[in-house]
């Protein structure tokens, strides 16, 4: 205990620093964050030399393993620089789903050499990735996949079409999920790994009901990926994919957890005032309010619960579906009430003093939350399925 | 601290499990109602929680107890409120004990033993109209002699017509809605001048109506400071909420499982009705529910075993949480039982009636959300 107490008080003198003060302010959406990458794009100097400092410490991914690029840390550890992270206000320096998603799955499933070559990449910010499995025939059933990669020898060919690939426009490499037998669905399928300026690659941004563009149809069009970039074993990329979902589904649920920003009271006290008791001046909206911010608390709670847990090894191997149902849910309904909290302030779409309409775009991209990564009835079926073992029909 | 059960908690979760389910499950409440047992509880069952050293949990080590806390008291009342038990744990063990802890030295000594040996049964008169407003504290307490006499009425005191110690919430000065005044006293069974109308509710449990015609109790009855009642009352409410809670969170997960049980069983059109997806689905959000109740729940009980400042919203979280997470497990559990899940033979409804009361005890989820909205500022 006396242990832990001295590496709190370590890490907590080693942030405040090496944290720029720029970097101990929330990040305003998306655009704010940094992706890292071939070709990173840095908000300020401090975000970059924040990205620098952590990676050199391995704590962009704190509990990898050393030889990989990570920290090293123990879970009681990891949670101890979560919190003094979050104590401190200290923004998380990277943004990656070679993180969230790929890095826990080459851990898990990858090779030596795929491990050493990549890890470390994805731990410096060095590459971005995206995630290849959505087509358009293939959403909630997405064991149907039909993109298809021929063997060639030393070489997969591979031709098809994918949709709503996060980011791919602006991503260096592509985790995919690819058919290479069509005799068996999910017995069919391999988990592969290539790079997005390969011939054959391209890329088109789909517009969005936020009027933004952060999904895209992805096509592939004779590309040639080499055989070592195969994940798993051939066929098998299955179990590869269940795996990546999971880890997908905990990145997911933690929008839940709400963004940093003005508080949903605080803007419905700006829009409507207080009464002569001081209270909120809309006594239905004030409950609806406060019975909101108690399933929020409470989620943020679970959330711990889920993380100790699940480092503990005693999480339920589909609690992330529980997650990602719970967690979405609750952020549309927080942006939901963010809506009628700012009454018609929150409707502008473009206006300056609308930071760009964000509370309208980002009201309308949480609508996603519920769909991608598995929808909300897909979750429940797992949950009905494999926690609380209900017959299949 | 992890927010899952250590080993030795998970022990302790497993002897109460087996020992509350088998000692006293729902066929013994059903029992007690039956036969209209008017003290609302078994003497013989209070004096097993003794032998077990539950009744002491919460008692100091110094003093005689087991010196737990709240994560520990958690774990029985889960089993309590999975078994539908009729107990005096929740008031003597841990209202009462709590209280105590306030107390002199005196008091601590006379009604520790007498809880620790399972012979002593407590009971907390806070609630003065139907429903809770601590602050709103009426019942007065006026200076006579070198003594108090106390005058006005409780409501919805649990086992308050069978209690040895009634730890009552009183005013010494201000008006009632003020934190300040507040003065708490010990008063013992059979005080003059004091008259217990007990009621049967819904659940079958009782709860007594307090009539204080003038009670006259000499100072040594005050629990703590006089006028400064209401930091000790705010622990007890504490801790006998999140108790409540993890009762509830019993009540919800017994009732949850009874149910999932029964759709699996349960066939219709020539199928089990649990692989109908419009029943998976329902059972799947209702799962989620109590999960994210129960984390609530434990992160405010370890908050309250380490006197966190953030204890106390906490635990209105947790209480608040546990009552829709709960609510929502028993109207599930009757609806997905159908015509059966109406009937007083089968036991889901036991459920339905117990959450009810819980979620009513010590401040509902309502009164609660406007808690915490208060304490944020809006």
């Amino acid at each position: 205990m006396s242990d832990l107490a001295g590496f709190r008080a370590e890490v907590a003198a080693w942030l405040e620093e090496n944290c720029p003060a720029a970097m101990r302010q929330p990040a305003r959406g998306d655009e704010d964050m940094c992706w890292g990458g071939r070709n990173p794009v840095f908000s300020c100097p401090e975000q970059k030399l924040w990205l620098e400092r952590m990676a050199a410490r391995g704590w962009t991914v704190p509990d990898w393993p050393r030889e990989y690029g990570g920290g090293g840390l123990d879970p009681a550890e990891t949670k101890v620089l979560r919190q003094e992270m979050a104590r401190l206000g200290c923004r998380s320096p990277l943004s990656s789903f070679g993180i969230w998603m790929l890095g826990p799955a080459l851990l898990k499933y990858g090779n030596e050499a795929q491990k050493r070559e990549h890890l470390p990449r994805i731990a410096r910010g060095e590459i971005r990735w995206c995630q290849g499995y959505s087509e358009p025939n293939a959403g909630s059933d997405l064991a149907s996949l039909a993109t298809r990669a021929e063997d060639r020898g030393d070489h997969f060919l591979v031709n098809g079409q994918k949709i709503w690939t996060s980011y791919a426009d602006k991503a260096d490499w592509i985790f995919c999920l690819v058919r290479t037998d069509r005799t068996s669905k999910h017995n069919g399928i391999s988990f592969v790994l290539f790079d997005m300026a390969s011939p054959g690659v391209s890329t088109k941004p789909i517009l969005l009901i936020s009027g933004y563009s952060p999904f895209c149809e992805t096509f592939f069009d004779d590309v040639k990926v080499p055989k070592e970039n195969l994940v798993g074993e051939l066929n098998k990329g299955w179990d590869v994919a269940k795996y990546l979902l999971g880890h997908e589904r905990e990145m997911i649920s933690a929008m839940g957890l709400g963004e940093a920003g003005v508080p949903l009271p605080e803007i419905a006290l700006q829009s409507m005032g207080r009464d002569d008791r001081g209270l909120l001046d809309e006594p239905v909206l004030r409950a609806r309010i406060a019975l909101f911010e108690v399933r929020a608390a409470a989620f943020r709670a679970m959330s711990e619960r889920f993380i100790d847990e699940l480092k503990a090894g005693k999480a339920h191997p589909a609690q992330p579906s529980m997650m990602k149902y719970y967690g979405t849910e609750l952020n549309k309904a927080r942006h939901e009430l963010i809506m009628a909290a700012g009454g018609s302030g929150a409707l502008d779409w473009e206006s300056a003093a609308s930071n760009g309409g964000a509370a309208a775009r980002a009201w309308l991209r949480t609508k996603a939350n519920s769909i991608e990564g598995g929808t909300s009835e897909v979750q429940l079926n797992i949950i009905a399925k494999r926690i609380l073992d209900l017959p299949s029909a | 601290m992890p927010l899952y059960l250590d080993d030795q908690q998970s022990m302790l979760r497993d002897s109460a499990r087996a020992f509350v389910g088998e000692t006293a499950p729902i066929a013994h409440m059903r029992g007690l109602r039956d036969a209209k047992e008017p003290k609302g509880y078994a003497p013989a069952l209070w004096k097993q929680f003794s032998e077990m050293g539950f009744t002491g949990m919460l008692i100091p080590e110094a003093e005689g107890g087991l010196g737990l806390g709240a994560v520990e008291a958690g774990i029985v009342l889960e089993e309590i409120g999975r078994n539908l038990t009729p107990s005096p744990f929740l008031s003597t063990a841990i209202g009462a004990v709590e209280a105590l802890k306030a107390g002199s030295a005196a008091q601590r000594g006379r009604w520790f033993p007498a809880i620790l040996s399972g012979d002593a049964v407590a009971a907390l008169a806070i609630d003065e109209r139907a429903k809770h407003r601590p602050a709103a504290t009426a019942l007065t307490a006026e200076r006579a002699g070198n003594g108090f006499r106390l005058s006005g009425a409780k409501t919805f005191v649990t086992h308050g017509h069978v209690a040895d110690l009634v730890v009552v919430a009183a005013r010494t000065a201000g008006r009632a809605g003020d934190t300040e005044g507040i003065t708490l006293f010990a008063i013992e069974k059979g005080a003059a001048a004091l008259h217990a109308e007990p009621r049967r509710l819904a659940d079958a449990s009782i709860v007594a109506d307090l009539r204080f015609d003038g009670v006259e109790v000499s100072a040594d009855a005050v629990i703590g400071e006089i006028d400064g009642g209401w930091g000790p009352l705010t622990a007890i409410l504490d801790s006998v909420r999140v108790g409540a809670a993890a009762e509830l969170l019993g009540v919800g997960a017994g009732a949850m499982d009874m149910t999932v049980g029964y759709l699996k069983e349960r066939k219709q059109f020539g199928q089990t009705i649990g692989s109908f997806q419009a029943l998976q689905h329902r059972a799947a959000h209702l799962y989620a529910e109590l999960e994210v109740a129960r984390a609530a729940i434990l992160k405010a009980q370890q908050l309250v075993d380490a006197a966190d400042a953030r204890a106390e919203e906490a635990v209105m979280v947790a209480k608040a949480m546990a009552g829709l997470a709960t609510t929502l497990a028993v109207q599930e559990g009757v609806q997905m039982h159908g015509g059966i899940g109406m009937t007083d033979e089968y036991n889901i409804g036991f459920y339905m009636k117990r959450g009810r009361v819980l979620a009513e005890s010590f401040g509902d989820t309502d009164f609660l959300a406007d808690q915490i909205a208060r304490r944020a500022g809006y």
